[in-house]
């Protein structure tokens, strides 16, 4: 008999550990399932561990995330780390592994809450051994107290200054800051700012971290129109255009960042309706107000929809649940409506930032819309802006096409590190809008899954798989 | 560089890379393990056999692929070190060795 939960929700960030908590307290049975060791997601990620270390350039608002991942544990559902998630079907199947073992569960409700990953950066060299996302860098800084130093920080967005403004707090020697915030950006952020006042305190602490990195004694560049990662067999340095001069820094270490995307992978395989983000240059998971996505009994809500961050995704988690909990008939939907509303508020104030952030911090063309021809879009299968062009150029209509001809998106990742490159790209190329162009079509298994284990797996009559 | 930033207590365990033993801190996954310890090649890409190093941390690039106790293709920063962990890179295209035992079985 295959067990069956009234709610499963996937992923235990602040989105997933906030709808579980709620979802518990009104007598939902529950499944959590996440990929990581501990609760917290990337953003919280370790934070119960580096609550015993003095980690002070961590800052207080990720030593806050403490507070949820408490109670979260203190709400005892059931909770499965290391649990890597393959696949979600119609009919609330969910399919995963641990430990070596796929399991199918059901879910009468389910919540994906996938939170988000870095932006791809295709840029000529961007593979190379010795280049990372900042974001990973955060990651080993975090949970394995691991720093990389000497390394050259490029990019733009809010999480670029609050990781340099860490290193630089933690004494980490940095080789040189190359911000790539498009001047033109500042303008078009202008008439956002008023409707962002009351963030004003966060905003000025931004503000803040890039005052303190141009006064720090690390080298700073700004109005770049192109980049270069050199090297054979690793990093050997990074050339960047200013006006129409190349210059080269030596480095071994880059870390790149233009901001974070929904990771949408296991909605999409699951058929969740998706469009185009222009603001945010990327998909967004098309949901209601109460996170219900295209398929019944889905939801998909945080950073996994649509970014709006940490304590958007948190209040996002629990509107999540409580529509989850009126279609299960826990509560009515005037209780719902009454339980939601605070969440609600604090969702509406917590997204009045958003636009000015979006508009401020919006990569500019050239890096989301790799030019070079030798420049890599695919990863894993090693496929360059020229074959795409290629491809593209033969008549093929989008991404599925493409995949089919180049196996462009065909490797490990799944279109993870090109699938936004890909759209935009073709878009360009056929000079047609990008929701036109569309996505790659996903399908599962989502994470790899051995045979065995699928050979191995205990199906019940009536399971569709 | 890959710098240790702690301060607290730490705890070690040995692991084997490449058939080297590498002394390594107990709780890191092996991605950042290996990083610490200066590794510069995790795989070689079956396309053009390009060195690659970890490029996400959190599970999604599938750039940080070993071999880890004879398994293929494993995301090295989603699994912790263990004591006597054996650990191999990953060389371009991953092969099947059918034995005569279990050429029959089949």
């Amino acid at each position: 008999m295959t067990d069956t939960f009234d709610l499963i929700i996937i992923g235990a960030g602040p989105a997933g550990m906030a709808a579980a908590e709620l979802a518990a307290k009104h007598g939902a049975s529950i499944l959590i399932l996440d990929e990581q060791a501990r609760p917290g997601g990337q953003i919280y990620r370790a934070v119960e561990i580096m609550a015993n270390r003095n980690r002070v350039e961590l800052g207080d608002s990720y030593h806050a995330g403490l507070t949820l991942v408490n109670a979260f544990r203190d709400s005892h559902v059931q909770y499965i780390p290391k649990a890597s998630v393959w696949q979600v079907s119609q009919g609330g199947e969910v399919g995963y592994s641990f430990d070596g073992t796929a399991h199918i569960v059901i879910g009468k409700q389910v919540i994906i809450a996938t939170g988000a990953q870095e932006r791809p950066f295709p840029i000529p060299g961007w593979t190379l051994s010795g280049v990372m996302t900042m974001g990973a860098a955060q990651i080993l800084l975090k949970e394995s107290e691991l720093a990389i130093e000497d390394a050259v920080f490029a990019g733009c967005g809010p999480l670029f200054y609050l990781v340099i403004h860490q290193y630089l707090t933690a004494g980490i020697p940095i080789k040189a800051v190359i911000d790539l915030t498009p001047k033109g950006n500042y303008l078009k952020a202008l008439p956002h700012l008023f409707s962002a006042l009351p963030a004003l305190p966060k905003i000025y602490e931004g503000w803040k971290w890039k005052r303190e990195i141009i006064k720090s004694n690390v080298p700073y560049f700004s109005d770049v129109s192109d980049l270069k990662i050199l090297g054979e067999e690793g990093v050997t340095g990074i050339s960047y255009k200013q006006g129409s001069t190349w210059k080269t820094l030596d480095a071994s270490h880059i870390l790149l960042h233009q901001g974070v995307v929904p990771n949408v992978n296991i909605s999409l395989a699951a058929g969740c309706k998706s469009s185009w983000n222009e603001d945010q240059a990327c998909w967004r998971i098309n949901v209601d107000d109460w996170f219900q996505s295209s398929v019944k009994g889905v939801r998909v809500t945080g950073d996994g929809a649509s970014i709006g961050g940490a304590l958007a995704a948190e209040q996002r988690g629990r509107i999540a649940a409580v529509g989850a909990l009126v279609q299960l008939e826990k509560i009515t939907a005037t209780e719902g409506d009454h339980l939601a509303a605070p969440y609600k508020a604090a969702l509406a104030a917590e997204m009045r930032v958003r636009p000015f952030l979006d508009a401020l911090f919006k990569p500019s063309d050239t890096f989301r819309i790799p030019q070079h021809d030798n420049t890599i879009v695919c990863r894993c299968e090693e496929v360059t802006v020229g074959q795409v062009r290629q491809v593209v150029g033969m008549g093929c209509a989008g991404p599925n096409q493409l995949k089919s001809f180049s196996r462009c998106g065909m490797g490990p990742c799944q279109g993870r590190f090109c699938g936004l490159t890909v759209s935009e790209l073709i878009s360009e190329t056929l000079k047609k809008p990008v929701s036109a162009v569309g996505y790659y079509r996903l399908r599962p298994p989502v994470k790899p899954l051995l045979l065995q284990e699928l050979a191995n797996l205990k199906i019940t009559k009536g399971d569709s798989l | 560089m890959f710098t240790k930033v702690t301060s607290g207590e730490v705890q070690t365990i040995t692991i084997q890379f490449e058939g080297e033993t590498l002394v390594v801190r107990k709780g890191l996954n092996v991605a950042a393990a290996l990083l610490e310890a200066g590794v510069k090649q995790f795989r070689e890409t079956p396309v053009s056999g390009q060195a690659r190093t970890p490029f996400c941390m959190m599970g999604v690039c599938f750039d940080c692929l070993l071999i880890i106790d004879g398994m293929h293709n494993q995301q090295s920063c989603m699994i912790e070190v263990a004591e006597g962990m054996k650990i191999e890179r990953q060389l371009g295209m991953a092969t099947i060795e059918f034995n005569a035992s279990a050429e029959q079985g089949l």
